[in-house]
């Protein structure tokens, strides 16, 4: 039925048939060999592997990185209407698959777990012959499968991950991140608090037990207290903590008057309702309105979280309300194909995908080094981020960022944000060495050969 | 080797299927429609002989003893955590990591059940949870200096690796044994077929083989007897003047060894821990393992260990794309009727497919996929029913 595949393992096969005629002659070879780097395509179409949640906490942003990547290979092979390809300022792309070659994929379920994530990862290079993994919706998964592509030679692309670490502490040679990450919310939120706030506040934060729960508090506490503001306390929350009643009753005692939610999720949509159910929003303390903060947004939550969302501040790599080229014609060819606008995930996969087959098609070479090579300071436009720069020394992408606020009237389940600020990129650039990303070494790319 | 004519053939079977799993588990040609459905790349290979060892530790509690422990998964994480750390800071050889793996779990499972034995039956089962999501949340936060928290630890460049030379410039620390890396593999193209020989599942194999060796040696043991009269009838067992809590307490401590070296192992293929690896769904997991394969019986853990991890891996995988090329040579309306009838049980759907499996084992087949096997044996040849089971069959594991 479909005899299309043809991988490096079906030219072995072929090769093999060919040569014994019918007699079953056993060729040994090194697995990661005689092409120069591992899972080189040799047929007329290359394999993509995408590994996304399609169950557990993060299902829902999984299924929409997962339209978003259908999305990519069609217009890079051609079909649709070419969505982002148009906008983009390096026109490499022909819309001819990559390197003439069509492209294919394979998927995955991470389960949101490091361990099945790279399972399944595993099992997309050494089965399907996948040159390239990309996608997740975590940064525990995502620094996990960086570092199987980084042994394994292979280009990982990083989906939604918003910890330092993955570009920080655990950054790798063949791992690259488009999104943004703690560090920038707290740099971009920071200027905006203090318009809205004023400069002499008192913060008090709940934060997430967990990895990312810490580099987003580090950072937005940095950013907020060299402005002016004291932290009061930060206590951690239970990542299954579902009433957080107990952490909102303490809050009103401490003479705090702004509350910080380093929540992601649903742990965000629970403490949010808590807190706006306790009635933190409608108190005075110190002679001021008190107010809540939420370093990291996503539509998904907002929906989640309802009315309570309306009025805070939070940031986010991406909003579909953006009004620049390439935001429009990626809402365009996105909301043509699925009925609705894509989501900060879906947007930051689609880019991922669209930059890997640039750089392959720049370099000329599927080798993985080679597209190191050609994504290490490659600056770009018009993928609905403004100018922006793909760092060479931690493989980070620099862009403004977006704080966000929840909108007082909204005109559909989809239209929950707005945006308040777009944060200059100059205002969210950091030294790579800096201390939250100290501790990291990119080492050198690996093409698993 | 201690044992009798029938166990030394079920050995040799499970040997040559180690041995020939390349083959066995790649039964479709590269490149048609069916190769979705080829288990024998690397990682998995790995993981179903990996799981199997997990499965038949469990099985010496739970199986023998009866003792429900619903936090297995616990002594693998901590078999991992101690794998990993040897990795870090000794050598990349999986030697030493792997010893250390079964003494820290052997020493885990120590405490952990010294205390949950002093209750029975579903207390049991409860205490043992609660450990296991102890450690779970302990990993996943409050530890996270020593295990890494949500991104867990992988060995890094700059790890000091005290008795291994300098890496060269450019070079990852990867696991080996004295050089021979663990993911090295060799491909083998017979006609349209490839078959992949990877050196670390040859090595898991091969610990598998051993730990499946011990364990039929304790089902034939006095002590394995002891046990199983525990499952029978504890209290009877008590009032002839034996205290149970020792043996019990021996079975608990080398279940959770077989554990501890079950997740050494799993950092030797693969050199990551997550704090998930102890979550309670993993616990869970070991135990429809267990149950799927045929509880109490030798062979049916790896069974059905092999059953759930070749679902996880290779059910999750098919995608719509997929379906419509099978279905593809169908007409317009019937096609499009098919995907939608399949498409819940793929992809993301492959947990409704291993639970209606399951369903149906429990319902039709209560002694797992070793009853079905003997069913199906017995449809083929009439044999005289053996002396000590009347019935001819063997009575399954309640």
């Amino acid at each position: 039925m479909s005899n299309t595949k043809l991988t490096r393992r079906g030219l072995i096969k072929t090769g093999a048939v060919a040569g014994a005629a019918g007699l079953a002659l056993p060729t040994y070879l090194r697995a990661d060999g005689h092409a120069g780097f591992l899972n080189a395509p040799t047929g007329d179409t290359v394999t993509l592997g995408f590994n996304v949640p399609q169950s557990g906490p993060y299902a829902d942003e999984g299924a929409d990185e997962l339209r978003a990547y259908e999305l990519a290979v069609e217009h890079l092979n051609g079909e649709g209407d070419g969505g982002l390809m148009n906008t983009f300022t390096s026109k490499a792309l022909q819309g001819n698959g990559i390197l003439g070659k069509k492209v294919e994929y394979v998927t995955g379920d991470t389960q949101t777990k490091s361990d099945a994530a790279r399972a399944s990862a595993k099992s997309m290079i050494e089965k399907d012959g996948a040159i390239m993994i990309t996608g997740g919706s975590s940064s525990g998964v995502a620094v996990a499968v960086q570092a199987l592509c980084q042994e394994a030679g292979v280009i990982f692309m990083a989906g939604l991950t918003h910890s330092n670490d993955t570009t920080g502490k655990d950054r790798r040679a063949n791992g690259f991140r488009h999104f943004f990450n703690s560090y920038m919310s707290g740099a971009a939120l920071a200027p905006v608090l203090q318009n809205a706030y004023g400069s002499d506040r008192k913060a008090y934060h709940l934060t997430a037990d967990y990895n990312w729960g810490y580099t987003t508090e580090e950072a937005v506490r940095t950013s907020t207290e060299a402005m002016g503001w004291e932290t009061v306390n930060t206590v951690l929350t239970p990542l299954t903590q579902t009433d957080f009643s107990s952490y909102i009753a303490p809050v009103l005692q401490s003479g705090a008057d702004v509350l910080v939610l380093n929540h992601y999720g649903g742990n965000m949509v629970n403490s949010l309702t808590n807190a706006v159910q306790f009635g933190l929003r409608d108190k005075q303390v110190n002679g001021k309105n008190f107010e809540i903060v939420v370093p990291l947004y996503s539509r998904l939550m907002a929906k989640g979280a309802g009315a309570n969302v309306k009025g805070i501040f939070g940031s986010t790599n991406w909003h579909w309300s953006l009004q620049d080229e390439g935001s429009k014609a990626f809402v365009q060819s996105f909301g043509t194909k699925y009925g609705f606008p894509p989501s900060q995930a879906a947007h930051t996969c689609y880019v991922q995908a669209l930059l890997y087959a640039d750089a392959v098609e720049r370099a000329g070479s599927f080798n993985p080094c080679a597209v190191v090579e050609a994504l290490e300071g490659f600056e770009f436009d018009g993928m609905g981020n403004g100018p922006t720069l793909y760092r060479a020394e931690d493989h980070q992408c620099f862009k403004d960022v977006l704080v966000v606020k929840g909108k007082e009237n909204p005109t559909s389940e989809f239209d929950l944000l707005e945006i308040v600020e777009v944060t200059p990129v100059e205002q969210v650039t950091y030294a790579p060495d800096h201390p939250q990303f100290a501790g990291g070494s990119l080492g050198t790319c690996n093409p698993g050969a | 080797m201690g044992l009798n004519k029938k166990d030394v053939t079920l050995l040799i079977i499970v040997a040559i299927l180690c041995l020939f799993a390349p083959f066995i588990l790649n039964p479709f040609p590269e490149g048609s429609a069916m190769a979705q459905f080829n288990a024998g790349y690397p990682d998995l290979m790995q993981r179903l002989v990996i799981f199997g060892i997990f499965a038949i530790g469990f099985n010496i509690l739970f199986g023998l003893t009866g003792y429900l422990s619903f936090g297995h998964a616990a002594f693998l994480g901590v078999g991992s955590y101690a794998a990993i750390w040897m990795m870090k800071l000794l050598t990349m050889n999986v030697i030493p990591a792997i010893i250390i793996s079964v003494l820290v779990a052997g020493l885990f499972s120590l405490l952990v059940g010294w205390i949950s034995l002093r209750r029975s039956g579903i207390y049991f089962s409860i205490l043992t949870l609660a450990f296991a999501q102890m450690s779970y949340s302990l990993a996943y936060s409050v530890l996270t200096p020593i295990t890494g928290g949500e991104t867990g630890l992988q060995p890094k460049v700059n790890d000091p690796r005290i008795l291994d030379g300098a890496l060269a410039a450019g070079e990852t620390p990867r696991a080996n044994l004295f050089g021979l890396q663990m993911n090295e593999s060799y491909e083998m193209a017979v006609g349209g077929w490839v078959f992949t020989f990877n050196a670390g599942y040859y090595m898991a194999a091969v610990v598998m083989l051993i730990a499946f060796y011990i364990s039929i040696r304790i089902f034939r043991s006095p002590f394995g007897m002891m046990l199983r009269a525990v499952k029978s009838n504890q209290q009877r067992l008590n009032y002839t003047g034996l205290n149970a809590k020792p043996y019990t307490l021996a079975a608990f401590v080398i279940s959770g060894m077989y554990a501890g070296l079950a997740g050494g192992l799993l950092v030797a293929m693969d050199t990551q821990v997550g704090a998930e690896r102890m979550f309670w769904t993993a616990s869970g997991e070991v135990v429809l393992m267990t149950i799927l394969g045929g509880a109490g019986t030798l062979i049916g853990p790896v069974l059905g260990a092999g059953f759930i991890k070749y679902m996880e891996n290779i059910v999750s995988k098919i995608n719509k794309s997929i379906l419509e090329q099978w279905f593809a040579f169908m007409p317009d309306g019937i096609e499009d009727l098919l995907i939608t009838l399949v498409y819940p049980f793929i992809g993301k759907g492959w947990h409704l497919t291993l639970g209606i499996l399951f369903m149906l084992v429990v319902i039709f087949l209560p002694g797992g996929l070793v009853e079905g096997g003997q069913r199906v044996g017995r449809l083929f040849k009439r044999k005289k029913p053996a002396d000590d089971k009347p019935d001819g069959r063997t009575t399954p594991a309640e």
